[in-house]
């Protein structure tokens, strides 16, 4: 079989030896710079049609007109879509079956729930047609007022947080750790609405024949986006074929399949042509997820020698009026730091806003700024440096369960981290720095901590008579290098050269790799890659060790090594026999096997498992204009065995702009009368530009996990963005001597007032 | 998108024809139409593109000493140009910081001085704007209004002029060329962008057809060159309006400022000169309690159009700084970070 999406191999991927470890380039790098990477949109099948979806303006009401005689006698117009005539749906798209399902909005009635909610799709044969038969339907609405902003509803405590964490926990007593502190803190801190603007928008191409259904669109998961769509359409999964090898990024709002996503394969039912929908970047702040604001108080105790005697993490935080998802944001006090006492709590609204989901760090990120910035806070209280104030409350267990830790160099990153960047010489006093032009300057430093997650998936490999091998998942690379780093994986389980292998991924048709979530993709199907390829050298060795004429008859006991290509008696090299001499002789023209994943439960019930690293930055800050710009930002991080530090260090500078992101740029203005987001287009939702990005270093920290899973691997998907966020924040604190509780940090709040 | 005509004339004269129908619009880079076009926020029945227009895209340096700029040259062009940049060194630094990279090598001069305000609101098609809709009012009132106008700005009107070219131009006395029906005409661009008063919908003086096709500097402009600055306070390094600017420009003579030039950016409905600041400054010595005295008069009379009280006192830091760095003289190429508070220290030159 021709394999549907492969990468051919560069000369710079040849090599023998160990793959795990090296520093390969993405082996779709050139594909992407020559602009031959083939992403969902790209595609065009015959006779296609495109679709344009039109939004509303309103977040709370219903839709009371749509002039679809006037969409559909624009030129070009061949259908439009509304409640009244979309495809019947086998499933009710607000069912909610399971955890991970969420209710889409799909033309199921007249309401409207948020701002930018689609409520009709206009199918064209241009795309400019379709777009003004969207803009002719000027629809009307029985508008309601919204509820905008954390206070703006009733409060509640969600039965479950994050997916499926308890609301609240606690271990101590938290009232007497604080009764009993010599030095507290009481600190509140805001974080604002965020959304993903992955820069390639959620996009699908759909074409039905039958009951069979062939989509190219961007997903973080494939087997989960088969099911959901089998499950609304009702048809099997095996009739449902999604292709997405590429992913112009994704960062938890393409995990699941969106409803913009579902009306283009709707569309194309109603029209019975292939149909494009491509989301415009305004119409991404709404349907796909975002990340949910919150207000999150801290009371710190610590004693007199700067231990804690308590922390009481509590956070505030919205949901959609119709569905759950509640930001985990206090649980980033569950894993950091040893306090006798320790209760973490939520507490939510629902707001009219399309349902938040998981964004990079889902609750990590947001519980991150806050924590660290009260742990900075509760150093100064007790007179202590921030570094010797975290290594005091060092956890050598988990603190909020109590396990050992599976690993944890995070001493060996504070150690590093801080000595790369020079923190000794940091004064304890804020605002004693400046540099040559007289600008403020600060130091500030952050943990950082991610869980490592292992989930599901299997791998099937097979080494061919020629002895060259394939390995098959369906795995999904989102610009993070999946195809590179499973590929060497793949390379080093099957004995190969990368050059004698291939690596299949991205469509449904393959076994299914998990969902590329957590920062566990690399870990899950990482190792069911591993097991595949273990299971088929496995294979061969058992024909080779039981068939008298080959040089490995009877080494079954002293057993064989794998390497390019060929199988080595372990305790004799000259013995060896290549793997397409084994098929030869068995009469085979190939030999498969399949491998699985999925988290050791021993392994989990005893260890918790955590990746960890230390992040200093240092800003600058003009004294008088408020202008503050980050010159220096160092990680070092230790997240177990890593597959390919160049990729993991993309990934981990990654991390740290957005966390300086989250500290100075990065937030939705919503206008609270008409709950519509002001700034949904890139010129004014601020991320850091080139400009912004400092001079950054990330330090791996060797760190060998035998627990986590086969291959040691803990994830660096997320890891990043924690610590930095805070350790941008607190070093504004430190150049300027203000606190700021209030995400992003804006100039007027780093002005001091005028002299006169 | 709304079908409309596409004209592309190849004389001026057919240009000013072409455009005197009812709405129709120029288009040059299309940086800001299109967008406005695609947003809904503008609804052009006739584009008629002026790119290819001959004649309109020459840097001219003028017997007087002066320089004419045609309106089609492109805002990295004319900031990489070095006999302009020395010469008019705030306009260059201003032009590298607006945008991106990308937008200022598409971007043309006539254009930008028809750039729309950023306002939200403006964009919001669902939302109140009397720029946008004459009569629907102004929902940035009462909205999310921390970055919009704290000078000039009317009822009717908060928004800002988004322009960092205009500043520095506006203080340096840039004329505006203009064809129209009627012939030729030049407007002072000070009194080309008009104060929103009642009728914010009106931003200039342009009349259906007028096509820009220069701008000039007289020879004074040159005078300033060797203390001149453009300063630029933004929300991220690049790639960001201004939250407040402003243009500076002074001849020191003997150790005393002869002559002053002050503009400010994002304060107000049009790039705003501050004459009586300047006046402030003439005679003076160039130190900090001048410069403190001109900037109280430079926003003296600067109200909070909302919550923006802070751009007020940022307003004022602003003038100082700009003076004091126009003061110390103008670098002798532009710094890496244009108009950055950050670009002193960086060492750094912009090499592009």
């Amino acid at each position: 079989m021709v394999p549907e999406i492969s990468l051919t191999q560069s000369p710079s991927h040849s090599r023998h030896g160990s793959n795990i470890g090296q520093p390969l380039t993405r082996r779709d790098g050139i594909l992407k710079v020559k602009g031959e990477a083939r992403y969902a949109a790209d595609n065009h099948p015959p006779g296609m049609l495109y679709a344009v979806l039109a939004v509303s303006h309103i977040a709370r009401g219903r839709v009371s007109f749509l002039d679809v005689r006037a969409a559909k006698s624009h030129p070009g117009v061949v259908d439009v879509m509304t409640p009244a005539n979309k495809p019947p749906l086998a499933e009710d798209p607000d069912a909610k079956t399971n955890p991970f399902m969420f209710r889409l909005d799909l033309l199921q009635n007249d309401l409207v729930r948020y701002a930018n909610q689609p409520i009709a799709v206009v199918i064209a044969e241009t795309l400019e047609a379709a777009t003004e038969g969207a803009a002719l339907l000027s629809p009307r609405y029985e508008t309601q007022p919204p509820r905008v902003g954390l206070d703006s509803n009733e409060s509640f405590v969600p039965p479950a947080v994050g997916v499926g964490n308890p609301s609240e926990l606690r271990r101590g007593d938290v009232e007497a750790g604080l009764a009993a502190a010599s030095r507290q803190i009481d600190a509140t801190y805001e974080t604002p609405t965020q959304y993903h603007n992955a820069m390639e928008p959620h996009a699908i191409v759909a074409a039905w024949d039958g009951d069979a259904l062939s989509i190219d669109t961007p997903s973080q998961g494939l087997a989960m986006a088969q099911g959901r769509i089998a499950g609304l359409f009702g048809i099997s999964p095996e009739n449902i074929h999604i292709r997405s090898p590429f992913l112009g990024g994704g960062f938890g709002s393409k995990g699941l399949i969106a409803g913009p996503q579902i009306l283009g394969i709707m569309a194309a039912r109603l029209v019975g042509k292939p149909v494009k929908l491509v989301l415009r970047r305004e119409q991404m702040y709404g349907p796909v997820g975002h990340r949910a604001p919150t207000r999150q108080r801290i009371r710190i105790g610590a004693d007199n020698a700067g231990a804690l005697t308590a922390i009481d993490h509590h956070a505030k935080t919205v949901s959609s009026s119709f569905d759950d998802f509640f930001e985990p944001a206090a649980d980033a006090s569950h894993t950091l730091y040893a306090s006798p006492a320790i209760a973490t709590s939520h507490e939510a609204i629902r707001v009219d806003t399309g349902t938040p989901l998981f964004m990079r760090a889902p609750g990590e990120a947001t519980g991150s700024i806050a924590l660290e910035s009260a742990i900075d806070e509760a150093a100064w209280a007790c007179g202590m440096d921030p570094l010797a104030f975290r290594i005091r409350n060092y956890a050598e267990v988990e603190p909020i369960s109590g396990k050992p830790f599976s690993s944890k160099a995070l001493r060996e990153c504070y150690r590093q981290g801080a000595e790369r960047f020079g923190w000794s010489q940091r004064p304890l006093t804020p605002r004693q720095l400046r540099d040559e032009a007289g600008l403020l300057v600060g130091w500030g430093m952050g943990t950082a901590t991610f869980p490592a997650l292992m989930f599901q998936a299997e791998a099937r490999a097979v080494i061919r008579s020629d002895g060259s091998g394939v390995m098959e998942t369906g795995a999904h690379d989102m610009g993070q290098g999946a195809w590179t780093a499973f590929a060497q994986i793949a390379a080093d389980s099957l004995g190969l050269d990368l050059a004698q292998m291939e690596f299949k991924a991205g469509t449904s048709d393959l076994p299914d790799a998990g969902i590329a979530g957590g920062s566990a993709h690399t870990a899950t199907a990482g190792t069911a890659i591993h097991n595949a390829g273990t299971a088929v050298i496995a294979r061969l060795e058992e024909l080779a060790t039981n068939n008298e004429r080959s040089p490995l008859f009877g080494a079954g006991n002293a057993g064989v090594i794998a390497r390019n290509g060929r199988l080595f008696r372990r305790d004799d090299e000259t013995r060896s026999e290549s793997y397409a001499d084994i098929l030869g002789h068995a009469g085979l023209t190939q030999i498969e096997a399949r491998g699985k994943s999925t988290a050791d439960p021993a392994s989990q019930s005893t260890y918790a498992m955590h990746a960890h690293g230390a992040v200093f930055a240092e800003v600058k800050v003009d004294p008088d204009l408020g202008q503050i710009r980050v010159t220096r930002l160092i990680g070092a991080f230790a997240a177990g065995r890593i597959i390919n530090p160049r990729l993991v260090r993309s990934q981990i500078f990654g991390g740290m702009i957005w966390g300086m992101s989250f500290a100075l740029h990065e937030q939705a203005v919503m206008d609270r009368r008409s709950g519509r987001t002001l700034n949904a287009n890139l010129a004014e939702y601020h991320i850091p530009v080139n400009a912004d990005v400092p001079p950054m270093e990330a330090l791996m920290i060797d760190e060998h996990d035998p627990y986590v899973n086969a291959l040691g691997i803990k994830g660096v998907g997320e890891i990043g963005i924690t610590g930095s966020a805070g350790a941008v924040a607190n070093a504004v604190w430190h150049a300027t001597g203000i606190r700021v509780r209030r995400f992003p940090i804006r100039i007027e709040d780093v002005l001091t007032p005028d002299p006169h | 998108m709304k079908n409309f005509d596409y004209v592309r004339p190849s004389t001026v004269s057919e240009a000013i024809a072409a455009a005197t129908e009812p709405d129709a619009a120029y288009l040059a880079a299309g940086t800001n139409l299109l967008d406005l076009m695609k947003g809904g926020v503008v609804h052009p029945n006739r584009l008629v593109d002026v790119t290819r227009l001959p004649g309109l895209d020459r840097i001219e340096h003028l017997p007087d000493g002066g320089v004419r700029i045609g309106a089609l040259v492109r805002n990295a062009d004319l900031a990489h140009d070095p006999d302009f940049a020395r010469s008019y060194p705030s306009i260059a630094e201003a032009l590298l910081s607006g945008a991106s990279a990308q937008l200022r090598n598409a971007a043309t001069v006539g254009g930008n001085l028809l750039q729309r305000t950023r306002c939200s609101y403006f964009y919001d098609v669902a939302s109140a704007c009397n720029k946008r809709e004459p009569g629907s009012g102004c929902d940035a009132h009462d909205g999310e209004n921390r970055l919009h106008a704290v000078l000039g700005w009317s009822e009717a009107c908060i928004a800002t002029h988004p322009s960092d070219f205009c500043v520095p131009l506006v203080a340096l006395d840039a004329v505006v060329e203009i064809e129209g029906r009627t012939g030729r005409r030049e407007v002072a661009l000070e009194a080309f962008h008009l104060p929103p008063g009642d009728t914010p919908e009106r931003e200039n003086v342009l009349e259906p057809g007028d096509l820009i096709v220069a701008l000039r500097l007289p020879s004074e402009a040159r005078s300033f060159s060797a203390h001149a600055r453009y300063l630029k306070v933004r929300e991220r390094t690049s790639y960001a309006f201004a939250v407040v600017s402003a243009a500076a420009a002074l001849r020191i003579e003997g150790g005393a400022i002869w002559d002053a030039r002050l503009a400010l950016g994002g304060v107000a409905t049009k790039p705003w000169r501050a004459r009586a600041a300047e006046k402030i400054l003439a005679g003076c010595n160039p130190d900090l309690a001048t410069f403190r005295a001109a900037a109280e008069t430079a926003l003296a009379d600067a109200k909070p159009s909302g919550n923006n009280q802070f751009k007020i006192a940022l307003a004022r830091r602003i003038v100082v700084r700009a003076l004091t760095l126009a003061a110390a003289g103008t670098p002798r190429r532009i710094p890496a970070l244009p108009a950055s508070p950050f670009s002193s220290i960086s060492g750094a030159l912009h090499g592009a």
